[in-house]
């Protein structure tokens, strides 16, 4: 074998000058890399000793980071939503204080900062690199400007600095979409390159800011100080300027958002209207707002605290994290899921006597008309929003049914829109049942559960941007578009525009047009006919499509503590409109919610025809 | 000098008392003395480089005295035994490496160290020795030069703890573990061919590499191809680094007068970077003796391996030699912006660490290769 012939007899005199040849080669490889290093060395400490030398020795190289300025947000028409503006804010260089804790004391006692930062400001302290300022205090007002400038030379080693500032015109109007940005805690720096945040103060913390905050941060730019003993900078040396951050253009309409803000008249709810051909939002309102400017000055402790304990929640946003009942409004949906699985006709009437009863059961499912609708069919039962027709056709869909078809609308689901902390509503099935219960007897599904189902009630919850989400697909007859609030990136160095691209999420619903056309013309006859629930707010000049919803909310009137007074106010029943315009080709669907509003027909409706209104309204110009 | 006992086991009546005794300590005197000028030199660079704190320069020298215990130690061990306990060395190694991963203390966002109740420890240090010594060990009976069948084998057992150790992440460490398996078979006389082919294997696994590589080691590789990408980064250390070195220029600025240094421009001065605050303070020359000396030792090291009387003995020790000499050329590469910033540590020199007592065990081990020579008839 060759295996056998290639073996070889242990030659000690070959293999120790096999092994001489080789240490003498990588002795030779050694003294190359030696020459090299050596070389390098005579390099740097004889023929640049000059250059390093001048730069080590009395005058030191020093590199500072320069900022990116953010990028601009705007509205769909170019109205400014975001911008940066000139403000003074108080800056210390450690390394140029004497006493770090005094001079912080002494700055306190002279009230320009504040007692509650100082937590806030030490920990700033400790993450800084070496001479680079340290904000104390951002957006100093004029007096307090003026005050520190007349004991300025108490402070050595702080000074006040011009810097931008972020700046929201539409404030509270459009805080809950646009977000804000804030100081940067040690939380966010797990999540950030802390190179690229050098100089930086800020970053996005919730909504766009937080979501486009790659895009509108920029890259640091730098540059070479020569810096004296002291530290205090001589001359620029080297200038590498930042690249400024991207602008974004957003789908939003400032006009309908300002005016969907005001029709809630500090009420408590949100709207969300989307236009139903490429996913774009047009509105994002949750009410109440808050001062989004307030947030990138620095809360103090005791403004935070008063705006999370405000009963009314304005830091929460409902139109993202809002988990209603969607009540009627979900009728619409259920109708096309009846007709499509055949659990109703077109024809099928039903006659309403004001309750519903589960075959040998004592128990009475009431409808909202305590004396009936008489005889209706899905049409007259969406028009006139009649629970009995919904109560026995959800018996017959079943539950199984209904949850797979409401789920290939997207309702249990984010809906993914481009914004973080999309809560996914609650879309209930019988497993979901058997997972959320821990004692058997909880885990089954009862009948009585798919009826109270069939209107919206019951386990079911969605977000208002889930509604609007759902009207939108409606309205586009099953095409599913992500929403999203970006509408184009737009680099602010020449102009070039990056589109926001639109994520199809499939079709939703049936194939058969005649339902369409059934349940859609039902929902423009609740606007527009004799008998529709919210032909209150019917315009002349163009056709609505809508659905009306009440829901009531005695679960969260359990959960929460209220004051004595407010209690009655709490416990009444949130508003809910669902609608689209024009009917025949759709370019807005939208929905509203207004808390313990009573009935939607009468609170969220007009707010819906506000916002309507203002879209079809020609734009000021 | 290197050289000057090349017959010295021969005619030990020319040795002085002391080398009498340090012979039968199996202490090869030359080496010795090297190795303490070195960390003699250490000590007074680390007064300057930590901000003249007598207690750190103390616990270093702690750390030097076990360290040379440890040598002492592995020197009374001969060859031959040595030999026996390398494949145990080695696995108990793989399986502190695997025992690392799974249960380690994170340390700096690795997994690095293992927690031994009393100890931490650090298996990859074990690691460095128990590499060469278990190529060594496969090769030692083999017919020379290795067939290319064996040569597969041994990159096996190079492959797995360079492996283990680049996933902690410690890619430094690993690469250096590997280069000392990789001299075992270099000096075992790898045919021409064969050393082509693992070097275009190693071209065509860089890109891997690269995939592997957390992004904090991406940025040092990119930053070093190009320092100005990051100054505010890690191009910031060899910026402060070469100004440090460049401004210490023939003569230096004198101990404890390097103004990079001790204003804290230049980062880590007393651990990767004290090379720097070498050049700083004592300048041009400085640099000049301190690698005049540690060139002696590789000298003397590679020497010791040519006259070892086993091939276990010359290729471990030649392995452990050129491995010190790689540890000197890597740091004082990275600190003049020769080669990216790796993390490692400038040998006998650099403060802290369980590093220090590998290396003199080390050089024990040459030591015992150097002292445990029989006579033969020739």
């Amino acid at each position: 074998m060759q295996f056998m012939s290639r073996e070889r007899i242990k030659d000690h005199w070959r293999e120790q000058r096999i092994f001489f040849f080789r240490a003498l080669a990588a002795g030779i490889i050694a003294a190359l890399l030696i020459l090299l290093l050596v070389s390098r060395l005579v390099v740097l400490q004889v023929f640049n000793f000059e250059h390093y030398s001048d730069l080590s020795r009395g005058n030191r190289i020093r590199i500072e980071p320069i900022p990116p300025i953010r990028g601009l947000i705007f509205d769909r028409n170019g109205v400014v939503l975001a911008e940066n503006r000139p403000a003074y804010q108080l800056e210390m260089v450690r390394e140029q204080v004497p006493d770090v804790e005094s001079t912080l004391k002494r700055l306190t006692e002279a009230h320009l900062i504040r007692e509650t930062d100082l937590a806030g400001i030490r920990e700033r302290l400790g993450r800084t690199r070496k001479f680079e300022a340290v904000p104390l205090r951002f957006r100093m007002s004029d007096e307090e400007v003026a005050r520190f400038a007349v004991q300025r030379q108490h402070f050595t080693g702080v000074d006040i600095r011009a810097r931008l500032a972020r700046h929201y015109p539409m404030g509270p109007r459009a805080v809950h979409a646009v977000g804000y940005v804030g100081a940067i805690s040690n939380n966010d720096l797990q999540r950030l390159d802390p190179t690229a945040y050098a100089g930086t103060s800020h970053v996005g913390k919730v909504g766009v800011e937080r979501a486009y905050e790659s895009s509108l941060h920029g890259r640091v730019g730098y540059r070479q100080v020569l810096v004296n003993a002291q530290g205090r900078a001589l001359q620029t040396i080297e200038n590498n300027p930042p690249v400024p951050g991207k602008d974004l253009r957003l789908s939003l309409d400032a006009r309908l958002q300002a005016t969907a803000f005001d029709a809630l008249d500090g009420r408590r709810g949100a709207v969300v209207a989307i236009d139903p051909r490429d996913g774009g939002v047009l509105a994002f309102v949750s009410t109440p707002g808050f001062d989004p400017d307030r947030f990138g000055a620095g809360l103090s402790h005791e403004e935070f605290a008063a705006l999370n304990a405000d009963p009314d929640k304005p830091l929460f946003n409902r139109a993202l994290r809002g988990n209603y009942p969607p009540g009627s409004t979900i009728k619409p949906l259920l109708g096309l899921a009846g007709l499509h699985h055949g659990a109703t006709t077109p024809g099928h009437s039903t006659f309403c006597p004001g309750f519903f009863q589960l075959p040998g059961r004592e128990h009475k499912y009431r409808d909202w008309k305590r004396e009936g609708h008489e005889h209706v069919t899905l049409f007259d039962a969406i028009v006139q929003s009649c629970d009995v027709y919904y109560y026995e056709m959800a018996l017959e869909l079943g539950i199984d049914r209904i949850h797979a078809y409401l789920a290939s609308f997207g309702l249990g689901e984010a809906s993914g829109i481009d914004i973080q902390g999309e809560k996914p509503g609650l879309l209930p099935s019988r497993e979901w049942k058997r997972s959320k219960y821990a004692r058997p007897a909880d885990q089954a599904w009862f009948p009585g559960e798919t009826v109270i189902t069939g209107i919206g009630q019951g386990f079911m919850l969605a977000t208002p941007l889930q509604l609007a989400h759902v009207t939108a697909t409606l309205a586009a007859r099953g095409r599913r578009l992500q929403p999203h609030l970006l509408a184009a990136i737009i680099d602010p160095a020449n102009g070039a525009l990056e589109p926001a691209v639109t994520q199809p999420l499939g079709s939703a619903g049936s194939d058969e047009p005649g339902y369409w056309n059934l349940i859609l013309a039902a929902m423009e006859e609740v606007v527009h006919g004799e008998r529709g629930t919210a032909r209150a707010i019917a315009p002349q000049s163009y056709r609505i499509a809508g659905k009306t919803g009440t829901a009531q909310v005695f679960a969260i009137a359990q959960e929460e503590e209220y004051e004595a007074e407010s209690v009655e106010e709490r416990l009444r029943d949130h508003a809910l409109f669902v609608a689209f315009a024009p009917v025949d080709a759709p370019r807005i669907a939208i929905s509203v919610i207004v808390e313990n509003g009573g009935s939607g027909s009468s609170t969220a409706a007009p707010v819906a025809r506000a916002v309507l209104d203002s879209f079809f309204e020609e734009p000021e110009s | 000098m290197i050289f000057d006992d090349a017959s010295g086991f021969r005619d030990t009546q020319r040795l002085s008392i002391v080398g009498r005794v340090l012979r039968r300590m199996h202490v090869d005197a030359v080496l010795l003395s090297a190795l303490l000028t070195v960390a003699a030199f250490g000590l007074v660079a680390l007064y300057s480089a930590g901000g003249q704190d007598a207690d750190m320069v103390m616990r270093q020298g702690a750390r030097i005295g076990i360290a040379l215990l440890a040598l002492l130690l592995v020197a009374q061990l001969p060859p031959g035994v040595l030999r026996m306990w390398s494949p145990w060395v080695y696995l108990g190694g793989i399986m502190l490496l695997v025992a690392v991963l799974v249960t380690g203390d994170i340390g700096q966002g690795a997994r690095r160290w293992l927690d031994l109740g009393v100890v931490r420890f650090q298996p990859s240090e074990l690691m460095k020795l128990a590499m060469p010594m278990m190529a060594a060990w496969y090769l030692h009976d083999r017919s020379l030069p290795p067939s290319t069948g064996q040569v597969f084998i041994v990159l096996l057992i190079i492959v797995a703890p360079t492996v283990l150790i680049a996933l902690q992440p410690d890619l430094g460490t690993a690469l250096l573990i590997a280069a000392s398996g990789l001299f075992v078979v270099l000096l075992a006389g790898l045919r021409l061919r064969l050393i082509a082919i693992i070097g275009g294997l190693m071209a065509l696994g860089a890109p891997l590499l690269w995939y592997f590589m957390h992004d904090y080691q991406r940025q040092r590789v990119l930053t070093f191809l190009n320092p100005e990408r990051d100054p505010l980064g890690a191009g910031y250390h060899i910026i402060q680094s070469k100004i440090a070195i460049g401004s210490g220029g023939i003569f230096g600025k004198g101990w404890l007068n390097g103004t990079q240094s001790q204003l804290e421009f230049l980062p880590e001065p007393d651990t990767d970077f004290v090379f720097a605050v070498l050049g700083e303070e004592f300048g041009l020359f400085g640099l000049l003796g301190l690698l005049g000396v540690y060139i002696f030792i590789v000298a003397r090291g590679m020497f010791i391996a040519s006259q070892g009387q086993d091939t276990f003995s010359r290729l471990l020790a030649g392995s452990i030699s050129l491995t010190f000499f790689v540890y000197v050329f890597v740091n004082a590469g990275m600190v003049t912006g020769l080669l990216p910033v790796v993390g490692v540590p400038l040998p006998l020199i650099s403060y802290g660490g369980t590093a220090i007592v590998t290396l003199m065990a080390g050089f024990g081990i040459l030591m015992s290769v150097h002292t445990h020579r029989k006579l033969l008839s020739r």
